[in-house]
């Protein structure tokens, strides 16, 4: 079974972004706000009978009153209530659902009501009087040729077989017998275009004909074969849809449609050896690569799955506990895979399953996924050394510097969105190249060293005095701040 | 109720009514009192032709929904269902009939087909051995829905998926005979444009049934002067682009299925005096959209960054109208003013709507999130690195955003660019089905089938030769006051919208070239009309055409051809209809082979 986007999302610490507005206030939009205030001025005045005098009765869940999803929902709920309650022989057409929202009908229901016993037909006449009458002067008989007023049975062409089937009469195509008789007929129906009669002959055809008959003379008629195999995959006749494609020799579309069935297995172990039989499927190239590995994925899930039940439930590993697992691991795609292993199995070596180093290697995980997803689990976990050995690289003369194959302003970003503390923050705050990205970075997580830092470096003694302002009075980071303004040696650009 | 139909150019409340009347003929068909089992997906649609009243007047007493197991008892002499021709409802309208107590109860069956019958179902309740059962078997062709005063729709979901990845026609023959009803209401159209293969289709079946018909001559003087024919796979690109009119926006955020659009409740709480402290309402507040609503039918179709402005100026008017009341000192005068009243409190709840929706669109607009994805929408639409992996949808799918954001952003890039370089096909793919689940590979396959998505070929990269014919960029788009289509989507002018201008103006031929580059032929046809039918135009006076979008249009197209009808000079009026109003995301949803529908 596929989990819910819930279970999921469980293992991403949902990362929506936050709205963001601009520091300029749009004028446009500010005007919203003069129409809301208006709304709110005049309501008190109309306030009292507001509902009543709306133009069209809305119920609050918007439907008019008397729509007809309304009423359906409406007469159902009023006729469970006839049910429970002791039957009388005659159920009133004013059940209390109904003639609560009366006023939503016409006055030509009302009449109904109050006699009871009127005819439908001396209603027709009242509605139609409602209605604008120039209308009906407009309005002829639709989709009525004269053809449909004589009916002669007699003729049994094709041609007059295949108008029949259009107008929904009886027609016996048993008469068609010869292959070429059929044929014809199938002839006809697709230059009538009329999907349903098509069909229709595709049936007969189907259970007269031979498969290998069947299928050579489709080969040559397209849109009927396109009509066929829509038929077929309607009925869910999946065995012979499969074996008319493999006729065709469209051998892709039949891996695709066989790789399809796998939706609709639920027990894992099953679906993992149908995926096995899957491999040998014609794909092209790209594909097989993708099921070969839809195939391991599920493989491995399944173990992972077995023993990190078996850990939980035994109570002895320490992650478990703290973090228990919200969700079975099966099925989910392949990063979430590796975010659960990154989270629970992190530091094991490369040679088990569940490592995420085998998981990067087997899987061919780009270098960009793979940070992004070590970092966000170890990050939730706040295991910063972690984080921090992500980025550490050793040149050959021994000297360690920071790499990412990301930004690190997203590298910022999400270990903000882990609730990573000011010092971690700093860190990689200082590691984004452009200054004014840096500082605009810094003052919004308060990183306040680098801003300073950041300021003195560019001589800015205006900036460094308004940042004054921004952190606490007495902190360290104020007393810096006196610290460089008094600075004699430093020369200031203002 | 339906006033709204008929304040345009074409009367589009006749077609209403005239499906009104062939839904009264047939409930008048079961004599006695019935009760209708609904299909839940036509019941929106038929809202928008017919109220509970009207079948109420036809003796209809109970409505269910349709439900596997047994059938509600009702003390009515018809069941009626109402159903699409799908297979699987079959199977449940056959375990109702089983189901129903023979002994107590003779009921009599029904089975009205919506929009068409079909012989495929009846085999199946034959198989199911209740065809028996029904008394009655009939077909209620409701094929073209008048939508709003001129825009219709046939609220055909799948018709772009059928059509192009399917290769079934079988919408294609519903839309022709939608437009044998239009004409046989509204006059034969003397010209048909088209461009693409199911235009093709569409007016060849057009011009056979009518030849079909001939003998019976429609007398009535033509409404329409031209009927345009245009294939969703002509233009890809629109449909994926971020909508930035109201209307369009209200659609891409919140969805606005057959007209109603369901909200988040909390901006719409209405807060009485004495019960501050009321508890918010969870349910969602659902509103009706449509012209009949004075000030959604102005602003509607305007940028949005030009609403605010919108909704202030009306809020000064409604103010000013309100504080009339001091001035009114006679009795006569306070009478008119009370007079006015209901009309003004109307105009004062839809400004309040409106409002509390701009705020709730302008929290989504105005964030960083909505910035960065337009962003890189309009660098692909002006041609700026489509041929390398996008540092954004990279990072996107880093960050799990919704595959459907993902997929839009691709299948942009991919069309933009007449397709990816396998290379970059292949990263974006790799990633997609890591990320998303392997089982995507089938959706990817489906984009791939209809276009969407490619690996460019050797040709060479035509889309920036049709961007400049066609002026397809703007970079002068005037939000506020727009001069131009490209207003609706800040900057880029609809190809649909653009070829339908061309069309009118200076026509076709002098854009034969692009005509090429897109799929499909471009063809003109004439239908001949009886003599005495032939219009005598007016100075001055207006040509109405029908657009007709097989596989769906957009909100924002609507907006710009309204714009075109609207434009002084532009002598053409345009009446829309379509198989299906879309947006990006309802459209590649439509092509996803989901997991979720598949699992029994």
């Amino acid at each position: 079974m596929m989990k819910s986007k819930a279970d999921e999302e469980d293992f991403w610490n949902s990362s929506k972004c936050k709205p963001f507005t601009f520091d300029d206030e749009d004028d446009e939009f500010s005007k919203l706000k003069e129409s809301k205030q208006t709304v709110k001025n005049i309501r008190p005045l109309v306030d009292e009978d507001e509902d009543e005098d709306d133009v069209e009765k809305i119920s609050w869940s918007g439907e008019p009153v008397g729509s007809i999803s309304w009423s359906v929902r409406e007469t159902a709920a009023s006729s469970q209530r006839t049910e429970r309650e002791p039957a009388f022989p005659k159920i009133n057409t004013d059940t209390p659902a109904i003639s609560r929202s009366l006023s939503g009908y016409s006055l030509s229901a009302l009449f109904k009501g109050g006699t009871g016993k009127t005819k439908g037909a001396n209603f027709q006449s009242f509605t139609d009087s409602q209605s604008d009458s120039s209308v009906r002067l407009y309005a002829p008989e639709l989709r009525k040729p004269k053809s449909e007023y004589k009916d002669i049975v007699s003729d049994w062409s094709p041609e007059h077989t295949v108008q029949r089937m259009q107008q929904g009469k009886v027609v016996h195509l048993e008469k068609f017998r010869s292959l070429q008789d059929k044929l014809l007929l199938l002839d006809f129906a697709v230059s009538a275009h009329d999907g349903n009669v098509i069909t229709a002959v595709l049936i007969y055809l189907k259970r007269t004909l031979s498969k290998e008959v069947l299928f050579r003379e489709l080969e040559s008629r397209q849109t009927a074969l396109r009509h066929f195999i829509h038929y077929l995959t309607e009925t869910r006749d999946q065995r012979l849809l499969l074996e008319l494609l493999r006729a065709l020799g469209r051998i892709e579309d039949v891996a695709l449609l066989q790789y399809k069935e796998h939706l609709s297995i639920a027990d894992e172990n099953k679906r993992r050896d149908f995926l096995k039989s899957c491999l040998s499927l014609p794909f092209s190239p790209e594909d097989s690569a993708h099921v070969q590995d839809h195939y391991t994925l599920l493989e491995r899930q399944i173990i992972i799955e077995a023993t990190d039940r078996h850990a939980e439930r035994g109570g002895k590993v320490e992650i478990f506990q703290k973090f228990p697992r919200r969700a079975s691991i099966l099925n989910m795609p392949l990063i979430t895979t590796l975010y659960y292993c990154c989270f629970y199995h992190y530091h094991e070596s490369e040679g088990t399953y569940s490592s995420p180093l085998n998981i990067r290697q087997t899987f061919r995980i780009s270098d960009k996924q793979y940070f992004v997803t070590a970092l966000a689990a170890r990050a939730k976990l706040k295991a910063w050394s972690d984080v921090d050995a992500l980025f550490t690289s050793r040149n050959w003369l021994g000297f360690t510097r920071k790499k990412s194959p990301l930004s690190f302003q997203r590298v910022v970003d999400i270990l903000h969105r882990n609730s990573a503390p000011t010092q971690v923050l700093q860190e990689y705050v200082g590691l984004v190249d452009d200054s004014d990205l840096r500082i605009s970075l810094a003052q919004k997580h308060k990183c306040h060293d680098i801003v300073i830092n950041t300021y003195r470096d560019l001589k800015d003694r205006q900036l460094l005095l308004g940042y004054l302002s921004k952190v606490e009075r007495g902190s360290a980071e104020a007393g810096k701040i006196n610290q460089l303004l008094s600075n004699q040696q430093i020369r200031w650009r203002n | 109720m339906a006033a709204h139909l008929s304040y345009g150019r074409v009367n589009l409340n006749i077609l209403r009514e005239a499906a009104r009347k062939e839904l009264r003929e047939f409930l008048d068909k079961c004599a006695g009192s019935k009760a209708i089992v609904w299909d839940e997906y036509l019941t929106g649609p038929f809202g928008l032709i017919a109220q509970y009243s009207l079948l109420k007047e036809h003796e209809v007493e109970k409505m269910f929904t349709l439900k596997s197991g047994r059938l509600p008892s009702a003390e009515v002499k018809n069941i009626i269902f109402f159903v699409r021709p799908r297979l699987e409802l079959m199977d449940i309208i056959a375990e109702n009939v089983f189901r129903e107590d023979k002994l107590h109860s003779s009921r009599d069956f029904h089975i009205l087909f919506v929009p068409r019958r079909s012989l495929l179902c009846e085999q199946r309740l034959k198989e199911q051995g209740v065809l028996g059962s029904f008394i009655n078997i009939d077909e209620y062709i409701l094929d073209l829905i008048p939508y709003d005063g001129d825009l219709l729709s046939m609220e055909y979901e799948s018709a772009f998926r059928e059509c192009y990845l399917e290769n079934d026609q079988t919408s294609l023959y519903h839309t022709a005979k939608g437009l044998m009803t239009l004409q046989a209401l509204y006059g034969t159209i003397p010209q048909i444009y088209g461009k693409g293969e199911c235009a093709r289709h569409v007016a060849n079946m057009m011009l056979r049934m009518k030849r079909e018909f001939a003998g019976s001559q429609n007398q009535i003087l033509p409404v329409f002067d031209t009927l345009l024919l245009l294939d969703r796979n002509v233009d890809l690109l629109t449909p994926l682009a971020t909508q930035l009119t109201y209307e369009g926006l209200i659609d891409e955020i919140y969805g606005i299925s057959n007209g109603y659009v369901k909200l988040p409740p909390e901006k719409f709480a209405q807060k009485k005096q004495g019960e501050a402290s009321k508890d918010l309402p969870t349910e969602p507040k659902k509103l009706q959209l449509n012209s009949a609503e004075e000030l959604y039918a102005e602003i509607r179709d305007k940028n949005f960054n030009a609403v605010g402005a919108a909704l202030s100026k009306k809020a000064k008017i409604i103010s000013a109208a309100f504080e009339e009341r001091h001035n009114a000192k006679t009795v006569g005068e306070i009478k008119q003013f009370v007079s006015q009243l209901p009309h003004m409190q109307a105009a004062r709840s839809s400004l309040a709507n409106h409002t509390s929706i701009a705020e709730l669109i302008k929290d989504i607009t105005t964030s960083e999130a909505f910035f960065d994805n337009l962003t890189v929408e309009q660098e692909f639409m002006t041609g700026v690195d489509t041929d390398k992996v996008n540092i954004y949808i990279e990072d996107s799918i880093a960050q799990k955003d919704p595959l459907i954001k993902i997929l839009r952003l691709v299948c942009m890039q991919s069309v933009c660019n007449n397709g990816l370089k396998q290379k970059v096909l292949d990263y974006y793919k790799r990633e997609i089905l890591q990320t998303y689940g392997y089982e995507h590979i089938l959706t990817l396959n489906n984009l791939e089938k209809v276009g969407l998505l490619k690996p460019q070929t050797s040709s060479r990269n035509n889309y920036p030769t049709i961007r400049k014919t066609l002026k397809l960029w703007m970079e002068d788009a005037n939000e506020q006051n727009p001069n131009d289509i490209s207003y609706v989507y800040s900057g880029y002018a609809p190809l649909s919208i653009r070829l339908t201008q061309v069309l009118a103006r200076p026509g076709w031929r002098s854009i034969e070239e692009v005509l090429k580059m897109l799929p499909g032929p471009h063809f003109e046809e004439r239908q001949q009309l009886p003599a005495g039918l032939h219009k005598k135009r007016q100075q001055g006076e207006n040509r109405t055409t029908l657009v007709f979008f097989l596989g769906g249009v957009t909100y924002a197209e609507i907006a710009a051809l309204r714009f075109l009808s609207q434009m002084e000079d532009s002598g053409m009026e345009y009446i829309i209809a379509t198989t299906k109003l879309i947006n990006g995301t309802t459209w590649i949803k439509s092509l996803m082979d989901r997991p979720e529908s598949q699992t029994p």
